[in-house]
């Protein structure tokens, strides 16, 4: 019950997902807790990432991309016609699959956001409080001018995190952000992302489901509705729980049986 | 005759019967200001429309097809018809320059747009849409993305779609006839004002000479367009190895 004292950063109510005529994610009604890790789990295809990323409306970028239902943020409508999905993205950051630095020094990486949206503040300070903050300063701190590219991918990965950091965001959203990177790469993220909580609520996408019962406060498992018809292929959101409940007693099925790894 | 060059090849005017006094000077100093015009309109324009059509159009709108079509479709118009519609919009009708550098510029300048939209495009093409991702979900602008992101990484593609489009402008006779470069031009050309001559026809104006001596500096007149061109793409080979170290 201590669930109920929680903020919730977003709320999802009903929301859908079309890209053109066809639909992606269908009824998602899902609460997502402040400074908590909630992980969004489920076999290809079901529409995990799709909702992700309408989280911070980078679905807008598709241009057939249609979102329906509603998506509130701390109680605002994220999709109303009033506000702009660029200052959504200012506070709410996001981490890719692939680790994506800049073709720019490590200095630049981290600078280009807090420039770009014209914070204030010493930009050397504001570099160095992000590297730190990504564990990655004593990596990094004696060659901030050399290229991103000749570091390693876990560090590129953190890198990204700490370039998403610099702008100060709200929320952290992670689109499997480990699954390029070696085993100890990934611990170190998963540890990263354990300290990060503190500061920010994070949402995480991940076809581990160990990383989700590692580093998850809560999950949501999603699967793939091929009940509608011939050929159609829609993500539903299954059941969402506290981490500890979905691994071990999930109250549907179909999570079970993919928990326990009888499919997916 | 000694074996060398004869400065006077590059720093004489030509002559209509002492060939061996004879040089290119005029068409020389020509075809550099045409070419310097020709760079300055097709670089703000090629990059800017390969922009609009690679990120920013929405390609389902008619008119956006339209443009799309048009532009691979110039790509392969005979040089000629450029040279008449020139004649006919450039230096008379709506610009009404007159037979200057100016109007040859421009009209070699659409001659040569469609080469360095496409091969701007396709640069715009090869940036990973990662890069475009990443800076937008920092949250800065779509332009803003576009200028220091995506840009910057497709520069030095661009510039080879300028090499690409100098090098073709710079042996373009046909449409210049048109539009008034002279075969027989005895003063240095200004960019607005008066006749001139350009490399590809003084060369065919000599060639095209009873006497055995101006085949020969017709030929010469080959080789001093290559040189020209070299140094233009030297420049941009330059400038090219500078932005691919920059960003």
């Amino acid at each position: 019950m201590e669930q109920a004292a929680k903020n919730e950063v977003f709320s999802l109510k009903d929301m859908s997902v079309h890209y053109g005529s066809s639909l992606a994610v269908d009824s998602v009604n899902l609460p997502i807790y402040e400074n908590e890790i909630t992980a969004l789990i489920g076999p290809s295809g079901c529409g995990k990432s799709t909702v992700l990323r309408s989280l911070n409306r980078m679905n807008d970028l598709i241009p057939s991309a249609k979102v329906g239902g509603e998506v509130l943020y701390h109680g605002q409508d994220m999709y109303g016609s009033d506000v702009d999905p660029v200052q959504v993205r200012k506070v709410i950051g996001m981490v890719f699959q692939k680790p994506n630095p800049f073709p720019k020094s490590i200095y630049d990486n981290i600078a280009f956001g807090p420039q770009t949206l014209g914070m204030k503040g010493n930009m050397d300070e504001i570099v160095e409080g992000a590297l730190k903050q990504a564990a990655l300063w004593d990596d990094v701190k004696d060659r901030l001018k050399d290229n991103a590219f000749g570091m390693s991918g876990g560090q590129q990965q953190r890198l990204c995190i700490a370039r998403a950091i610099a702008v100060k965001p709200d929320v952290i959203l992670m689109d499997e952000p480990c699954s390029a990177l070696d085993p100890i790469s990934t611990f170190k993220i998963e540890d990263l992302m354990m300290e990060l909580k503190k500061d920010y609520t994070i949402v995480i996408v991940t076809h581990n489901m160990q990383q989700a019962a590692r580093v998850a406060d809560r999950t949501a498992f999603f699967t793939v509705d091929t009940s509608r018809g011939e050929g159609s292929r829609v993500g539903t959101l299954v059941e969402h729980d506290e981490t500890t409940k979905i691994f071990s007693n999930p109250s549907d099925e179909r999570t079970l049986d993919y928990v326990t790894g009888k499919f997916g | 005759m000694a074996l060398g060059v004869n400065p006077g090849l590059f720093l004489n005017n030509p002559s209509s019967f002492r060939p061996e006094e004879a040089g290119y000077r005029p068409a020389i100093l020509g075809t550099i200001q045409l070419i310097g015009g020709v760079i300055l309109i097709i670089v703000p324009l090629g990059i800017s429309a390969a922009t609009y059509l690679e990120l920013f159009a929405d390609r389902t709108r008619w008119y956006n097809r339209i443009i799309e079509l048009n532009i691979q479709n110039l790509a392969g118009v005979p040089s000629i018809v450029f040279g008449i519609l020139g004649l006919a919009f450039i230096v008379r009708g709506i610009f009404d320059l007159g037979f200057v550098v100016a109007a040859g510029s421009m009209t070699v300048a659409i001659l040569v747009l469609p080469t360095v939209i496409l091969a701007s495009r396709e640069a715009i093409r090869a940036v990973p849409s990662s890069l475009l991702d990443g800076a937008l979900a920092l949250g800065a602008t779509r332009l803003q993305a576009v200028r220091k992101m995506v840009l910057p990484a497709a520069a030095p593609g661009m510039l080879t779609g300028v090499i690409l489009a100098v090098a073709r402008a710079i042996g373009e006779a046909a449409p210049l006839l048109l539009v008034g470069a002279a075969t027989f031009v005895t003063f240095d050309p200004n960019f607005w004002d008066g006749g001139y001559s350009a490399l590809p026809v003084m060369i065919y104006s000599y060639a095209g000479r009873p006497q055995e001596e101006f085949h020969v500096l017709a030929a010469a007149g080959v080789l001093v367009m290559l040189v020209v061109l070299f140094f233009i793409n030297s420049i941009a080979v330059w400038l090219r190895a500078r932005f691919e170290r920059t960003w």
